[in-house]
């Protein structure tokens, strides 16, 4: 492992010296400081690129030339670059924090507004996740350790409308109406999202504070919803999370190894909107659930609601199989009943048609007063993808009885950027 | 013209860049570029990575969308490094987008001009800062809109120049008002002057 870490820091040194090399060698004592952290380099930021280096097409060399300015060892001093062909946050580790952030643009921001705000948020988010302050930082000590901290940036029609309508995709609209809905408490919509997640709420919480210190110019807060999950290090790595009514909530969920995984989940060209492709689409429902009727329901009847048990997320129809074996929805038990009940979660949500699948990103939120699910979703086209799911859901699902969607919103998250690009510059082409 | 904007990781690259470039350019070609200060680029003899002095984080702070020519001011900050072994005087200063660009200081939370040198030292740097020294715009013809760019030229005593791009950001900070309402700016009250935060209701809100 230290022979990787010597390896990776070796990388690291090379890309900035040939950057340095490139740019006139006049960057030389800056790159001194970068660097000046020594081993530190290694326990940072290149362990942390090792996890996106998981990702399907990841590029090391399209990495910035920059990394943490000091020995960032230990839990919190990992940074999880912002580069690549798709943005950070949607397949990199789940992280334990996650704010979703929605801004109604203000009257006045216009195009070339809209042009300067993607600039400024650009360089803010190069920095704060590779755990630098952003220029005009007045508390620059609070970027220091990052904890992997992501800032994923999507957009509403109404961002696209103003740069162009022409560029808006058809589903780039609130979703079509399910019957259960209970919408309109002052979480749907927006005209621009950010994700900001993070191992720490420290980090979260800075950076939500300078991004909105520049977008306030462009834009107001629309709504705020937080949500978190177990902690990194209190769950065993790669485990899928529980929801807070305690089931394993994830399973089956497309991997970034799957050979169907981009066509599923990143807009490529054939959907004609070419400021888009290696983006995506996200849907975030708020799903209230009623813990206090929940409580009422005993164990076999809670794991017969959802089709799988409370013990590990196997389906019922082999308990003991694990969490990922697969559902067999035929099964019968002695009594020649199906053994995943005909109206379970797991069998109104399964589709036939396996294009029709989401790659699910869910939070719990407890507010105090009410908890749930934030169930962010993404794919490439949520009227083939996400719609038909719910209309079966809400059409029939033994889960209904306590759960309630509360909240809608959907925005098209944009394709990733390099060191020296800017986000959303295809939009504004 | 969107796409061609530098990002502010780039940014801190390209201004390296400018600084180094324009250093050997001096060198080379005589300061054909400049305004040719006492010191003529040509008697410099060392190399330019030896004379060279590096802006880094450079930005300015915004002002009100809506300021008439001629009253805004705002403030410029970030870090010069000086990577030679020769300290350097910075003898004058220009921005293209203020009538006036001057080198301030902050003493005892009042502004005022910096009267005397302001050294670069060798191997050292200079740190412009709210709060602290920074380089003053005044006489602004255009509201400073976050996102933009703006460009100061400054030239140093052994002739060569230094072309820092800063990014424009908001920023409720750096009101230091004027110790001298005197000044050669009238009566006007710097620190409104200074103030950049728009509409009033612009900070106020979650």
């Amino acid at each position: 492992m230290a022979k990787e870490h010597l390896k990776a820091s070796e990388n690291e040194a090379h890309r900035l010296s040939r950057r340095a090399l490139l740019t006139g060698g006049a960057v030389g004592a800056g790159i001194g400081a970068l660097l000046g952290g020594a081993g530190g380099v290694a326990g940072g930021y290149a362990l942390a690129e090792r996890d996106r280096a998981n990702e399907p097409r990841f590029d090391p060399e399209a990495e910035p030339a920059l990394t943490p300015s000091a020995d960032r060892e230990g839990f919190g001093g990992e940074a999880l670059s912002c580069h690549g062909d798709h943005q950070a946050g949607i397949v990199t580790v789940p992280a334990t924090h996650v704010r979703h952030i929605a801004y109604t643009l203000r009257p006045e921001t216009d195009r070339a507004a809209i042009a300067r705000m993607l600039r400024l948020l650009t360089g803010d988010i190069e920095a704060l996740t590779a755990g630098v302050a952003p220029l005009a930082d007045p508390e620059p000590e609070l970027a220091e350790r990052p904890a992997r901290l992501t800032v994923t940036l999507g957009v509403g029609a109404e961002l696209v409308d103003r740069v162009d309508p022409a560029k808006r995709p058809a589903w780039l609209a609130p979703l079509p109406a399910f019957t259960l809905d209970q919408l309109g408490n002052g979480f749907d919509g927006g005209d621009l999202l950010l994700i900001v997640q993070a191992d720490d709420q420290l980090p979260v919480a800075h950076a939500a504070r300078m991004l909105h210190r520049d977008l306030d110019r462009f834009a107001e807060v629309a709504w705020v919803q937080e949500g978190f999950r177990q902690a990194r290090g209190a769950e065993a790595k790669g485990a899928t999370m529980r929801n807070l009514m305690g089931q394993v909530d994830g399973t089956v969920n497309p991997a970034p190894d799957d050979a169907d995984f981009d066509s599923l989940v990143w807009v490529d060209s054939a959907a004609g909107q070419p400021w888009l492709v290696g983006g995506s689409a996200f849907v975030l429902r708020r799903i209230r659930m009623e813990l206090d009727t929940w409580d009422r329901v005993d164990r076999p009847g809670r794991e017969q609601t959802i089709g799988r048990t409370l013990a590990d997320g196997a389906a019922l129809s082999n308990p003991h199989g694990g969490e990922n074996a697969p559902a067999d929805f035929d099964a019968k038990n002695a009594l020649g009943l199906p053994i995943i009940s005909s109206a379970a979660h797991i069998r109104r949500a399964t589709s036939q048609d396996p294009s029709e699948r989401i790659v699910r990103r869910a939070v719990n939120y407890d507010t105090g007063h009410e908890a749930g699910l934030l169930f962010g979703c993404y794919q490439r086209d949520p009227l083939r993808q996400f719609v038909p799911i719910q209309r079966r859901l809400d059409e029939a699902d033994l889960l209904n009885e306590w759960v309630t969607h509360t909240g809608s919103a959907v925005f098209a998250v944009l394709p990733g950027f390099r060191s020296g690009e800017t986000l959303g510059a295809a939009l504004l082409a | 013209m969107f796409i061609t904007h530098r990002t502010q990781r780039s940014r801190r690259a390209a201004v390296g860049l400018a600084g180094a470039a324009a250093a050997f350019a001096l060198v080379l070609a005589g300061c054909s570029s400049s305004s040719a200060p006492e010191n003529s680029a040509q008697e410099q003899s060392a190399p330019a990575a030896e004379t060279g002095v590096t802006a880094s984080d450079m930005w300015v702070k915004a002002t009100a969308p809506d300021v008439q020519p001629g009253e805004a001011m705002s403030g410029v900050f970030g870090t010069l490094e000086n990577h030679g072994d020769e300290d350097l005087v910075i003898t004058s200063l220009k921005s293209d987008v203020a009538g006036v660009t001057e080198l301030h200081e902050v003493v005892d939370g009042k502004m005022r001009k910096i009267e005397g040198d302001v050294t670069v030292p060798a191997g050292g740097k200079l740190q412009l800062e709210p709060g602290a020294n920074h380089i003053m715009l005044m006489d602004i013809q255009q509201p400073l809109s976050p996102g933009d760019d703006v460009t100061i030229t400054l030239t140093f005593s052994d002739g060569s120049t230094l072309e820092i791009v800063a990014l424009v950001k908001d920023t409720s900070g750096a009101n230091e008002s004027y110790e001298d309402i005197e000044m050669d700016h009238g009566d006007m009250d710097m620190s409104e002057g200074m103030d950049m935060s728009g509409d009033a209701d612009a900070m106020s809100h979650g």
